[in-house]
């Protein structure tokens, strides 16, 4: 592999970045959807309702999950400096997260086979949701606002990342998901669930603006290099439509929830979702570990780069061809009742 | 109080994949399983093996799930806990996980979903499909879990830069040393886990005058794998302990309690140790029983081959020696056992004796825990004798650890402790009342006779008594 161009240590490292952020966008949307749906959980009227709702999603949570896996383990084989630093750093967010997601996980299958202890699988399922949402956005903020490294090592302390602007984030994160979630449940159901989350999305479509708006303004005044990133010319003019358009969406969403339409708002809100995190992405680049690492730093060896590349290139349009093919067998609206089981 | 990061990491390592192995272990076999079944049941036309495939299909989603939830916990956890261990062979071993998240997690988690939720959706043979794809999907886990594993404990196709293992052939890695033998013993160890679970149920209802039509079924069908592969594994089992004298000589001599040395004349073989009690600190083994030269027998196979004692490595490069000493007896003995069974079974069946023998469905009602004891037990043998290395030669486990504080450490394993003892007992409680159901007759709606749209159910439960009972 000695004959690796100075090129390709450039670029691999930069497809590898995209490709991570590719996978974790995925993630974002796809189990957003449905932790969004149990944060909503407790709002449910009751039983027959929380049904409808989690017969939306049962047959794709685990496929949504598996995203997550990709994004972990494609950090451990692209930028293994980088997963050695971010995880301890991030060391406690990380576990519970992890933990919410087993009890939100087991709630799936173990709900439908309890009897008495129904109600226990719906507090797990709620509460395991709210709080990986929660710990993923603090995850998130304690990414953004960087971490201390000594001798490519994290030299920092346990708590650390326990800013308030983690746990802004965090909360942003809990409405963010919530927000799609609601969405998601406008495009797949109908009667009652339908109606309520409609409702629920205009309360929360407003609080999602306000969060992305803090953060936004937050990042720039905390951090000077991400104000030089956005407010220097000519960056200003390249990059001022990113809040724009994300305004006007949000703008389109409220109107189509307005207006009733059923599959506009989850794609607009997709769109919102993909709009924030590019946002991010143009803050942060070209680090890995803020504000020390770069992605180049960080970067595996081009032989492990390059394996783990090919098979990427060729096996993910594969991945999404069959993910979409099960999204489309289970298309169409889950009505009061109705149980794929 | 000062916590030891490293011990406390180890602890919750062992902790967490033991917990996971105990799932994945058994629903590869399951998929397997169920993917035969389906194959049959269309193939057939027989209902029962529609009735039992969709009855063993509860049981594994809830199996999987859990499999699933605890996976992800261990695959963040190389980070968290063993940063070290990341940055220093996180090169060769990424990418060994990258490809088994690509090429089985996305298989496996997506088709799951037809497999579950699509009884009534989707035609017949894509649901064949789909339930092969989740079998297919389980076993390529194994294939790239086992060959990272295996390369820890035998690493080939790499250099060391800078004290980082770099890859220079990707065939060495994946396939190195001790893979193939790693790989065959494990997949046979999930075949063997869940057809003792299968027997167990079917005698179960035997026993019980319930489902007798399907507990013969699951008692025939499982009985003819046990026959077969139990002797296999043994001689797989065989194998993978040559090749681990050649690659991993330590182990052995630890598995053994060998601590050489001892033997006056040359050519007088190594004995098997039946029963000791390993002393390390005096090197040696207390209240030994001994049968003399087996062990040149079984490791050599000759009468006074002979092989390093544990006293010929430096005592740093020792590994502990009682857990795999007894770990490995008992699966050595559970496996004798698992043979005995299948073949007493295979007997009864040949002479048409088998459901009339109470003295054999009785006991073998209890036997489901067997391979998941196994595997167990062929873990910590496999794990703790590789010690004091976490990849052979490269690393060691005291230098793998992550910088963070020993009460962070303490402080989530207690957590894990805590949630997985909650969460998996009731997930085991949940598993043994499907069990109690049974298989339930299942018509199947195909989606031609489905009527256009499927009219309001009255019962709320609709859904959820359509998992308790199938076909409601």
């Amino acid at each position: 592999m000695e004959t690796v161009s100075a090129g390709m240590i450039w670029y691999l490292p930069v497809a590898w970045a995209l490709l991570l952020a590719v996978a974790i966008a995925m993630y974002v949307i796809l189990d957003g959807f449905d932790l969004g749906l149990g944060i909503l959980f407790p709002f449910a009227k009751d039983e027959r309702e929380k049904d409808q709702m989690m017969n939306s999603v049962a047959p794709f949570w685990d496929g949504n999950e598996t995203w997550l896996i990709l994004g972990g383990g494609g950090l451990l084989v692209a930028f293994p400096l980088a997963y050695s630093i971010l995880m301890p750093a991030l060391y406690l967010p990380m576990i519970f997260m992890l933990l919410a997601l087993v009890f939100r996980g087991v709630a799936f299958e173990f709900r439908w086979v309890a009897d008495t202890s129904r109600f226990l699988w719906n507090i797990s399922f709620a509460g395991g949701s709210t709080l990986a949402a929660f710990f993923q956005g603090v995850l998130l903020g304690g990414f953004v606002q960087g971490m201390k490294v000594e001798n490519n090592a994290f030299a920092g302390g346990p708590m650390d990342w326990a800013t308030p602007f983690a746990l802004l984030c965090g909360l942003g994160v809990v409405a963010g998901y919530a927000l799609l979630g609601s969405v998601w449940l406008v495009m797949k159901t109908e009667g009652e669930v339908a109606r309520r989350a409609r409702a629920h999305a205009k309360t929360l479509l407003p609080l999602v603006l306000i969060f992305m708006g803090i953060v936004s303004l937050w990042t720039p005044i905390a951090i000077p290099r991400i104000a030089e990133r956005w407010f220097t010319t000519p960056n200003l003019f390249y990059l001022a439509p990113v809040p724009i358009i994300t305004l006007l969406l949000a703008w389109f969403v409220w109107h189509w929830l307005e207006r009733g339409h059923e599959n506009l708002p989850f794609f607009g809100v997709i769109g919102l979702f993909l709009l924030g995190y590019l946002g991010i992405g143009i803050s942060i680049f070209p680090y890995l570990v803020p504000p020390a690492l770069t992605v180049w730093e960080t970067a595996a060896a081009p032989a492990s780069q390059i394996f783990m590349l090919i098979g990427a290139v060729f096996i993910l349009p594969i991945i999404l061809v069959y993910v979409a093919f099960v999204y489309w067998i289970f298309r169409g609206k889950v009505r009061e009742g109705e149980g794929y089981h | 109080m000062d916590l030891d990061p490293v011990l406390l990491a180890r602890i919750q390592f062992a902790f967490t994949i033991s917990f996971h192995i105990i799932f994945p272990s058994f629903t590869i076999g399951l998929a397997a399983y169920i993917a035969t079944l389906e194959v049959l049941w269309i193939s057939t036309g027989h209902e029962r093996y529609h009735r039992i495939a969709r009855f063993f299909t509860k049981i594994f989603a809830v199996s999987f799930a859990m499999g699933v939830v605890s996976g992800i916990v261990l695959s963040y956890q190389f980070g968290t806990n063993w940063s070290n261990f990341s940055r220093v062979v996180g090169n060769v071993v990424g990418p060994l996980i990258g490809y088994e998240v690509l090429t089985a997690f996305f298989l496996e988690a997506t088709f799951l979903g037809i497999m579950l939720f699509g009884w009534n959706k989707v035609p017949r043979p894509l649901h064949v499909f789909a339930s092969i794809a989740v079998a297919v999907g389980t076993t390529m886990s194994a294939f790239w879990i086992l060959s990272a594993n295996s390369w820890m404990q035998t690493p080939a196709g790499y250099e060391m830069v800078n004290g980082v293992a770099i890859p220079t052939d990707w065939l060495e890695a994946i396939f190195n040393p001790s893979f193939p033998y790693r790989l065959a013993h494990m997949v046979t160890a999930c075949y063997l886990t869940t057809a003792f679970v299968v027997l167990a149920v079917g005698a179960r209802y035997l026993v019980a005058g319930r489902f007798p039509e399907d507990g013969r079924t699951m008692m025939r069908m499982a009985i003819g794998l046990i026959a077969i592969f139990a002797p296999l594994q043994a001689l797989i089992g065989d194998q993978h302990g040559l090749n681990t004298l050649e690659h991993q000589p330590a182990k052995i001599a630890a598995i053994e309690a060998h601590w050489g040395g001892e033997s006056t004349s040359p050519n007088a073989g190594v004995p098997l140790v039946l029963f000791a009690i390993p002393n390390e600190k005096e090197e040696r083994n207390d209240y030994q029983i001994a049968i003399p030269r087996l062990g040149s027998l079984i490791l050599t196979h000759t009468l006074d081959g002979t092989f390093k004692g544990l006293k010929e490595f430096p005592p740093n490069d020792r590994p502990p020696v009682a857990v795999p000493f007894f770990a490995f007896r008992v699966m050595v003995g559970i496996g004798l056992l698992m043979i005995a069974i299948g073949w007493v079974g295979a007997f009864l069946l040949w002479r048409r004796r088998l459901f009339d023998s109470d003295w054999y469905l009785w006991p073998t009602q209890f036997v489901w825990p067997l391979g998941f004891i196994a595997v167990l037990s062929g873990w910590f043998v496999t794990e703790v004798g590789r010690q004091p290395w976490i990849a052979t030669g490269i690393l060691r486990t005291l230098d793998a650890a992550s910088p963070v504080t020993g009460w962070q450490v303490a402080t989530t394993l207690v957590l894990f402790v805590l949630v997985y003892g909650v969460v998996f007992s009731m997930g085991i409680y949940y598993i043994n009342r499907l069990i109690v159901k049974g298989p339930q007759g299942a018509a199947i709606e195909t989606p031609e006779n489905l009527p256009p749209s499927r009219p309001l159910s009255a019962a709320g439960d609709a859904a959820r008594d359509a998992i308790a009972t199938p076909g409601a």
